[in-house]
């Protein structure tokens, strides 16, 4: 196995000490194959035991160890040390508030997360007796792709119009509120649709497309976003010029 | 939230943000290039109302679009408004997805499907314009 030494400048911020954040570079001996969680890992073990940042899992399944890895969104357990030769900056995700280090402030996308009722809401109620919500291969496969989100919001980080509107729910929210309006199963689409087709949702976003391109997972938030932004349309035409078609 | 401290926040610039990364340049180039749809949309405004005017005014602006100055303003536009038509085709596949029993219509076709659209509105235009 090869070595080498590799260079990061991480942002550190201390709410207690620190009026503005400022860049600190370490240099590591990292093994070959090692991902920038590793090396964080190992400058918080030999170097600084006060680098503050988040992780869990180590295999792109949690999305807690998100953050800017050279300008880009990234999980830091995805991204391999080989693919950066230089010194690797690395900064906690962007259009978050900074609670420490490489740790973001996340309430603002978890209220909106809320907001967007991401679970089932039953058609019906179904006493368990009754049996299962049966559900076709093809009526899954309508929505699955988004089941896939990790809520790890590098689509958030790389949305401009949600850094230029924070009022924006934006993509993982919507896209995850499009996931259950998909669902066969589900009935709860009247109740999301005050949430998402509004200004504050589908409204805010002008389709950059940059949330699925950095997505880990390849769930594609921004082509939820403009079917829910046609689907809303054709309410409104529905309701304005056909109101009895609408139950 | 976190005793003795504010969190920090990092504004992003208003201006200049989409310098940042390539993406955001290809973004902001297909959203720039409609300026040229609406400047033919002006072109063609102008011609009907020249129209209006008569003859000889009609005739002058069907000379100025001959004109060189007229042929390159033309081309001009015409590069950027395939430019803008061929962005927002290629995205069509997001926004309009295409389940055919389990599967999803591959990207290509619903993206191909635009362009024979556009080939065959461009034929029956030259068509009724007695080009062709």
């Amino acid at each position: 196995m090869s070595r080498r030494q590799v260079a990061l400048e991480v942002l550190r911020y201390n709410p207690e000490t620190d009026a503005v954040p400022y860049f600190q570079q370490y240099t590591v001996e990292c093994e070959a194959e090692w991902v920038v969680l590793d090396a964080l890992n190992r400058i918080k073990e030999t170097i600084d035991p006060t680098l503050s940042y988040r992780w869990s899992c180590h295999m792109a399944v949690c999305g807690s160890c998100g953050m800017m890895i050279d300008g880009e969104p990234k999980l830091a357990c995805k991204a391999f040390l080989r693919d950066y030769p230089g010194v690797i900056r690395v900064e906690p995700l962007a259009n978050f508030p900074i609670q420490r280090d490489l740790v973001t402030v996340i309430d603002d996308f978890v209220t909106k997360l809320k907001r967007v009722k991401p679970y089932l809401i039953p058609k019906a109620e179904k006493a368990v007796a009754d049996g299962e919500h049966l559900q076709t291969p093809a009526e899954l496969k309508k929505y699955k792709q988004y089941t896939l989100c990790i809520n790890c919001m590098l689509c958030y980080a790389a949305c401009p119009e949600y850094g230029l509107s924070p009022q924006f729910i934006g993509p993982a929210a919507i896209a995850l509120a499009h996931r259950y309006n998909q669902d066969s199963r589900d009935g709860g689409r009247d109740a999301r649709q005050q949430e998402i087709a509004a200004d504050e949702g589908v409204w805010t976003c002008s389709f950059v497309g940059a949330c699925s391109e950095v997505c880990p997972e390849h769930v594609d938030p921004a082509g939820a976003l403009q079917q829910v932004k046609i689907k809303s349309t054709v309410d409104w035409y529905q309701e304005h010029l056909m109101p009895w078609t609408r139950k | 939230m976190i005793p003795g401290g504010q969190p920090y926040r990092r504004e992003m610039s208003r201006y200049g943000w989409f310098l940042r990364q390539s993406r955001y340049l290809r973004y902001m180039a297909r959203e720039i290039t409609c300026v040229f749809i609406g400047a033919y949309a002006v072109v063609l405004l102008v011609g009907l109302r020249r129209m209006s005017e008569g003859r000889q005014a009609y005739e002058s602006f069907l000379q100025s679009l001959t004109s060189p100055a007229g042929v390159v303003f033309q081309l001009i536009i015409l590069v950027f408004a395939v430019y803008h038509s061929m962005t927002w085709f290629n995205v069509t596949p997001k926004a309009m997805p295409m389940q055919i029993g389990e599967d999803f219509l591959p990207g290509k076709v619903i993206i191909g499907a635009h362009y024979v659209g556009w080939l065959a509105v461009t034929a029956i235009v030259l068509l009724l314009a007695g080009v062709v």
